[in-house]
C-alpha cells in the first residue's frame, strides 16, 4: 500500500550519462536550459531537441519514461499553447474570426515553438534525476553551493540534512504502514466518516510516529557523536567527484550549440 | 468449534512484476477453540504473513481464510468486526501506544467496539489485572513506563477487546528476561482464565515448550507441520535442516547420548531432564 511510492526517480544504470560527473549533470543541465531560452527559431530549437533525444538515446532510460515524465506539467504546457495560441496578434488575415477569438499564423507558430521548448525543459530536467541518484545529488549540490561557506551560509549542514531526511523516507513510510495495521487490528477506523471523524482518526497514527520519529533523530544523533561527526570542517568524502575527459567533453558540446545558437540568432 | 481455519490460502507479493514472491502457499490448516499454539519458522518463512491474514489485515491472492466458522471475506461479515474476535497484538507493540494516560490508551479498542462507559471501564480494569499492571499505573502517561510495562499496556490494549482467538507476534521480544518472563507468564494466565484461542509466534524454543500445546510449523511459505509440542520437538533432525533451533536442553541431551548418557530424545524441558538425570544416577549408585 504505502510501500508501492516510490520516491524520487532515479533508475539505476551504468549508461555514459549515469557515470557522468554529478557536478557537471547540474552545471550542464541549467547550460541546456539557458540554450533552450536564448534559441528563439526553429532551427535553433531542433538543435536543442535533437540534443536531448541523442542524451536519452544513450542514457539507456526507456523513451516512455520520457512521457511520463511529462504527464504532470501537461495541463500547464496546454494553458501555456492555448494562451498563446489565442492572444498572438499577427499582422495579415487572421486564419479564424469568430467571436472574441482570432487566431493568427503567427499564434499557431508561437503555440507550437512553446510546447517544444516546455517539452525539451522538462524531459531535460527529468534526465538529471533519472540517472543521478538523490544522495548524489545532494553531494553535487552541496559541492556546487560551497563557495557560499564564505558567506557564512551553512551549506555542509544543508547538505547533511537533505541526505538524513532523503534516508529516513523509507523507513518512516515503513513505520506508518506498521503503526497503521496495529491501530486497524485494534478496530481503527480510517476510511469511513466525515472530514473531522477522518482527521480525529489519524491522531492515533500521528502520534506514535512523531513520538519514534523524534526518538529516532535523537539516537541518530548520538550515533553521529559518537564517531565524532562534528559538522563538515575538515570532512573527506567517500564517493570522491572527479571530472573524466568526457565530462568536459559534453560541455565543450554544449558549449559549442550555445555558441551556434547565439550566432544563429544573430545571423537570422 | 474451529477457531481459525484456513483453506488453500495462498499471498504473493508485487503480482504481475518481475520481483513476485509467494509469501504464504497454499496453507490449509484448522486450529481448535482453546488452543495455545506456537508458531514458529525461520526469518521470511511467512509466519508474520500468515497471520496478518487471520485478521484480514491482507487479503489474501486466493483460498480461505474463517474464523470461528465464519468466511471473513463474505459480504454480510464486517471486517471489524472480525478484528475485534481476533485480536492481533504486533511485534514491538508498545509502538501502538498514543493517548495520554494508560487507561485511556487501553479504551481505544473497546471504544471503536461501541461499548457502553461501564462496559469498557470494566473491561479495561480487567485487562490492566490481567497483564499486571498496577491500578495507579492506569492514570500515568504511557510514555513514562518501562519498557516492559509499556508492551503490557499495548497487550492489554487488545485483551480488553476480549477476543475469542488472540494472535501474538512475538510479544517478548526485546525485553530483558525478566519482563520476558512476566509477559508471557501473564499470557499464559490469561490462557487459563479465560480459555482464549491462542497463537504464538516466537524465535525461542524454550518459550514454546514451555507455553504451547500444540505447534504451527511454517517453512518458506509452506506449512510444514501442525503437531503436539511433543511430536513436532522429537522431529529435531527435520527441524534443524530447515534452519530452526531446538530447545538447548534437547541440545544436550543429545550430546550427552553421544557420550553415552542416553537420558532419552524427548527431552525439551529443564524439569524433565533434572528427573531423568536424576533417576538415571540412583540407578547408577543402585546398580
Amino acid at each position: 500500500m504505502l510501500k508501492d511510492i516510490t520516491l524520487g526517480q532515479y533508475f539505476p544504470g551504468n549508461s555514459v550519462i549515469h557515470r557522468m560527473d554529478s557536478r557537471f549533470k547540474i552545471v550542464l543541465d541549467i547550460l541546456y536550459v539557458v540554450i533552450l531560452f536564448v534559441a528563439d527559431n526553429y532551427v535553433s530549437l531542433a538543435i536543442a531537441g535533437i540534443f536531448i533525444f541523442m542524451a536519452y538515446a544513450v542514457s539507456e532510460i526507456k523513451p516512455v519514461m520520457m512521457l511520463k515524465s511529462l504527464k504532470p506539467l501537461m495541463p500547464l504546457i496546454l494553458f501555456t499553447a492555448i494562451l498563446n495560441l489565442f492572444f498572438v496578434k499577427g499582422e495579415g488575415e487572421p486564419l479564424v474570426d469568430w467571436w472574441i477569438f482570432h487566431i493568427y499564423m503567427e499564434g499557431i507558430s508561437t503555440a507550437v515553438f512553446m510546447i517544444v521548448r516546455i517539452v525539451c525543459l522538462i524531459i531535460g530536467m527529468s534526465l538529471l534525476t533519472y540517472t543521478t541518484s538523490p544522495i548524489v545529488l545532494t553531494d553535487a549540490i552541496e559541492r556546487l553551493l560551497s563557495p557560499l561557506k564564505k558567506i557564512r551560509l551553512p551549506v555542509h549542514e544543508l547538505a547533511m540534512m537533505m541526505t538524513i531526511a532523503l534516508r529516513f523516507i523509507p523507513t518512516l513510510i515503513e513505520e506508518t504502514d506498521k503503526i497503521m495495521s496495529a491501530q486497524k487490528a485494534r478496530g481503527a477506523d480510517l476510511d469511513t466518516g466525515g472530514l473531522m471523524k477522518r482527521a480525529k482518526a489519524l491522531i492515533p497514527i500521528l502520534i506514535p510516529l512523531f513520538v519514534s520519529a523524534f526518538k529516532r533523530a535523537n539516537e541518530l544523533a548520538m550515533a553521529m557523536e559518537c564517531r565524532c561527526y562534528k559538522g563538515g570542517e575538515g570532512r573527506t568524502k567517500l564517493r570522491q567527484l572527479k571530472a573524466q575527459p568526457f565530462d568536459y567533453m559534453i560541455g565543450l558540446l554544449m558549449l559549442t550549440v550555445l555558441g551556434f545558437v547565439i550566432i544563429d540568432n544573430v545571423v537570422f | 468449534m474451529n477457531a481459525v481455519e484456513t483453506r488453500n490460502l495462498t499471498y504473493k507479493y508485487s503480482i504481475g512484476t518481475p520481483f513476485e514472491t509467494t509469501a504464504v502457499d497454499d496453507v490449509s490448516i484448522v486450529i481448535e477453540q482453546g488452543e495455545f499454539v506456537g508458531v514458529i519458522g525461520h526469518t521470511g518463512s511467512g509466519k508474520s504473513t500468515f497471520i496478518q491474514h487471520l485478521n484480514g489485515l491482507l487479503k489474501q491472492s486466493s483460498g480461505e481464510v474463517l474464523i470461528n466458522e465464519r468466511n471473513i471475506r463474505d459480504k454480510n461479515v464486517n471486517i471489524k468486526d472480525i478484528r475485534f474476535e481476533a485480536g492481533l497484538v504486533f511485534q514491538y507493540s508498545e509502538y501502538q501506544l498514543f493517548e495520554e494516560t494508560v487507561y485511556k490508551d487501553i479504551a481505544y479498542g473497546p471504544k471503536n467496539m461501541g461499548l457502553s462507559e461501564e462496559e469498557i471501564d470494566k473491561r479495561v480494569r480487567n485487562a490492566a489485572i490481567q497483564m499486571g499492571l498496577d491500578h495507579e499505573l492506569l492514570e500515568r502517561s504511557p510514555f513514562d513506563l518501562s519498557g516492559g510495562q509499556k508492551r503490557r499496556v499495548a497487550l492489554a490494549g487488545v485483551i480488553a477487546m476480549e477476543p475469542k482467538i488472540l494472535i501474538l507476534d512475538e510479544p517478548a521480544a526485546g525485553l530483558d528476561p525478566s519482563g520476558r518472563d512476566k509477559v508471557l507468564e501473564e499470557i499464559s494466565g490469561y490462557h487459563k482464565n479465560s480459555g482464549t484461542t491462542i497463537l504464538l509466534v516466537s524465535h525461542s524454543m524454550e518459550d514454546i515448550v514451555k507455553y504451547a500445546n500444540k505447534v504451527l510449523v511454517m517453512n518458506r511459505g509452506r506449512l510444514f507441520c501442525y503437531e503436539s509440542t511433543d511430536k513436532v520437538f522429537s522431529m529435531s533432525e527435520e527441524l534443524q535442516e530447515i534452519g530452526l533451533d531446538i530447545p538447548q536442553i534437547t541440545k544436550l541431551s543429545h550430546l550427552l547420548a553421544e557420550k553415552g548418557i542416553d537420558i532419552g530424545s524427548d527431552v525439551y524441558t529443564v524439569e524433565r531432564a533434572k528427573e531423568r538425570l536424576l533417576r538415571k544416577l540412583k540407578g547408577n549408585t543402585n546398580a
